[in-house]
């Protein structure tokens, strides 16, 4: 713990340091004094300029873009793509009227809940415990079966698990062979597919998240523990897991963050489909977008993505109640 | 030491500044450069109009020492297509010169601000007289001004396997009369040959406006129903025609008739269906349009030199046989000049040169569409070319066109899904219209809505 806090002491320590040159500089003679001052502000600022403009043109500006065109009509064509005008919160009260997007939205929820929160989190957390002072031979073969697939592109992940789902995949070959049912996984339960695919594809973040986390945990507590006559059972409840409670926080919200915004995986699988049975946020917003041509509609669904996204980093914050 | 930290910095944010200005207009427009741009769809085999412009290229370039014709094939599917276009579209910097338009554009793209009027240079050409008067409808818009130049239109009805209804002991030549006949002929094939699919009717998102055209509307406007009532400029809401259509549509998917909706929900159902389950003679009946025979003949991408005995065709037939018992519709694409080119007479001297009498015969050949201009028509090399020519032709006298208005597009997108949700037993035919009715409502305005 003190270790980690250092660490953190550490890294806070520019951005805690950075208003210094800002701050009013002590009283001297007029003229001459701002010159050196402005200098010095210029040299320290001088390097941040090329991130921060990137950051400006990049990150800051689409954000922007987004949050004026979901006030707009913008639209790929017809009248909103060339007056585009400000039409107040009508993309928003549309929205909430439209009972596609209240289905999209809670899609969104069971999707993040069932394969990051659950799914990713869980199951990351298992394989750190499980990994946990195994030799290194068994860690570096299973650590690295599990990373290649959070390593390979999403496509690529997506097309894997289509070739093993779809009617004439892996899967169903094999329960063929067994003369088992096979159902066509994609087409009947296309929410299960695509969550346990996500599963497939995310946990070794969660699972690298917790491993470097309990590498980092003092040992004397455990062994403590062991003296005090605590089982493995009592040492993951009373002591990892609360050690861990900063991590485990973090790794929610990154996880969580990740998840929401899923579309490669879901469209290479699904498309939203059948119907709209796994069109989550991201895939009907694509939808809204730039097949049916209304920019500002669906940037306004990125809003509410957006608001998705805070709700569930307040829940963490709450629920979790990390003292700093 | 502190002035050269300075001067790092300085220069950095220059560079970096100058980077971003340069983005800004390295990708920056033709317009000094003697080019025209030509943006069409090239996906799936379907190149006609890159061969088109590949012929013709020779010819403009020497005719127009200087200039260069560029070619922007855009490879992707009839929706995303549409959508690459237009995204194009809203750049000076990206917007073609000439770009391939589906007539049913037209009006949202020219109130977009997209098109150029070509009125100027149709009225002052003399092969402008020689196009059908249909035709040039489609490519007038709401204010009166013409948008594009026509290359070709098209109708739809039914294919069928004229073996396949000889093995299941069908009538061939086939003419059925009602949607009932249809159908009962789809369940003698199910019965009789297992292993074939009875009929194919297009459903579905994924197949995109072939869903909408094709399928539904080919259906609906069976039933004396419309998506548009024309005098009144008013939408109609979903009625019982509506309602029936979805009926056929879940009657086929529900009861094997045919493709699994997972095969039809395929976004290749289009090619599966021309260049695999036809030609195979997987397939006995499908509603599509005249256009097939563009895959088989010679130099198609899918050659099968025994369609024109194998495949039989005829028209679909209204709900219950009433009226003439025929119905059919008719799309068609066009050739138009950017808001944005630079030189707009080059950019027209390109396209009266590609869609001149020699050059508009030779595209309707390889396209496998119907002509738009009277002297094309009445080439007998377009005439012998397919046997299939005169039937479809002589169908466009029944012919219903799309309601190409702005918000078409989010309609039809709004009728794929309600077709989706029907084939695939998510909802009703009647939730599913239902849903079809608050989306209307909604995109156009419950004021522009009218009982069905």
């Amino acid at each position: 713990m003190a270790a980690r806090a250092n660490a953190e002491g550490r890294a806070l320590r520019p951005s805690a340091a950075w208003p210094a040159p800002a701050a009013p500089p002590p009283v001297r003679p007029r003229g001459r004094a701002l010159r050196p001052a402005f200098s010095r502000t210029l040299t320290r600022l001088g390097p941040l300029a090329p991130a921060v403009v990137l950051l400006a043109v990049f990150m800051a500006a689409p954000i922007g873009w987004a949050v004026y065109a979901s006030f707009t009509n913008e639209a790929l064509t017809g009248v909103g793509a060339a007056g585009t005008s400000f039409i107040g919160f009508a993309n928003f009260t549309r929205m909430f009227a439209d009972p596609s997007f209240r289905q999209s939205l809670i899609l969104t929820v069971v999707f993040t809940v069932g394969s990051g929160v659950i799914g990713q989190n869980v199951l990351g957390l298992l394989l750190a415990l499980l990994m946990r002072g195994r030799n290194s031979i068994f860690r570096s073969v299973i650590g690295t079966i599990i990373v290649a697939s959070w390593v390979i592109p999403e496509i690529v992940a997506a097309f894997v698990w289509y070739a093993y789902l779809n009617d004439q995949g892996t899967l169903n070959s094999a329960l063929h062979f067994l003369h088992l049912p096979h159902p066509s996984w994609l087409y009947v339960y296309p929410m299960f597919s695509v969550i346990v695919a996500n599963i497939w594809r995310g946990t070794a973040f969660s699972m690298l998240v917790y491993s470097a986390a309990m590498s980092s945990l003092p040992t004397d507590v455990m062994e403590a523990a062991s003296v005090d006559g605590a089982n493995a059972w009592q040492r993951l409840l009373r002591v990892t897991i609360p050690l861990l409670k900063r991590t485990i926080m973090t790794n929610l919200m990154l996880v969580t963050l990740q998840t929401l915004s899923v579309f490669t995986l879901i469209f290479a699988l699904t498309a939203g489909g059948p119907g709209t049975a796994s069109s989550t946020l991201p895939i009907y917003m694509y939808q809204e977008a730039f097949k049916f041509y209304q920019l500002g509609y669906g940037a306004a669904m990125t809003l509410v993505l957006l608001v998705i996204g805070a709700i569930f980093s307040l829940i963490y914050v709450r629920v979790l109640r990390v003292e700093s | 030491m502190r002035h050269r930290h300075l001067l790092v910095g300085i220069a950095t944010f220059g560079l970096v500044a100058l980077g971003a200005a340069g983005c800004g207009s390295s990708g920056g427009s033709a317009s000094g450069s003697k080019v025209v741009t030509v943006a069409y769809e090239d996906y799936g085999g379907d190149n006609q109009v890159g061969e088109l412009m590949n012929k013709i290229t020779p010819t403009f370039e020497k005719d127009h020492p200087g200039w260069k014709v560029q070619l922007e094939p855009i490879a992707a599917p009839e929706n995303d297509y549409y959508t690459k276009l237009d995204l194009m579209n809203k750049s000076a910097s990206t917007q073609p010169d000439v770009l391939y338009e589906d007539t049913f554009l037209i009006n949202s793209d020219t109130d977009a601000g997209y098109l150029a009027p070509l009125d100027s240079y149709v009225n002052s050409w003399s092969d402008w007289s020689d196009f059908y008067s249909a035709a040039k409808t489609a490519v007038t818009a709401t204010n009166g001004k013409v948008y594009g130049v026509p290359m070709e239109t098209d109708a739809r009805g039914l294919w069928y396997n004229k073996t396949l209804f000889a093995k299941a002991g069908l009538p061939v030549p086939w003419h059925p009369t009602t949607w009932a006949q249809v159908l009962s002929a789809a369940q003698t094939i199910k019965k009789k040959l297992p292993g074939v699919t009875p009929l194919q009717v297009y459903s579905g998102t994924p197949a995109g406006e072939a869903t909408s055209m094709q399928g539904f509307e080919m259906l609906l406007y069976g039933t004396g129903e419309t998506l548009y009532n024309h005098s009144d400029n008013k939408w109609v809401a979903p009625g019982s025609g509506f309602t029936s259509a979805l009926n056929f549509i879940k009657t086929v998917y529900s009861t094997g008739l045919g493709p699994t909706p997972e095969q039809e929900l395929n976004p290749n159902i289009g090619n599966i269906v021309s260049q695999q389950w036809l030609p195979e003679g997987k397939l006995a009946i499908d509603l599509d349009g005249s256009w097939l025979p563009s895959t088989w003949i010679t130099g198609g991408p899918h050659p099968w030199p025994q369609w024109s005995t194998t495949m039989g065709w005829t028209s679909m037939p209204t709900e219950d046989g009433q009226g003439s018992d025929i119905t059919t519709l008719s799309g068609g694409w066009a050739l138009s000049i950017g808001t944005h080119a630079a030189n707009k007479q080059m950019a027209w001297d390109l396209i009266s040169l590609a869609l001149n009498t020699q050059n508009a015969t030779y595209y309707t050949e390889i396209s496998g569409n119907l002509a738009v201009r009277t002297d094309v028509a009445a080439q007998p090399s377009y005439l012998k070319e397919q046997a299939d020519i005169p039937f479809w032709s002589g169908l466009i006298k029944y012919t219903n066109f799309r309601p190409a208005y702005a918000v078409y597009p989010d309609l039809s997108n709004d009728i794929q899904q309600a077709t989706e949700e029907v084939m695939t037993g998510q909802q009703s035919p009647a939730q599913a219209a239902a849903n079809y009715d608050h989306s209307l409502t909604s995109t156009v305005g419950g004021s522009a809505v009218q009982g069905g």
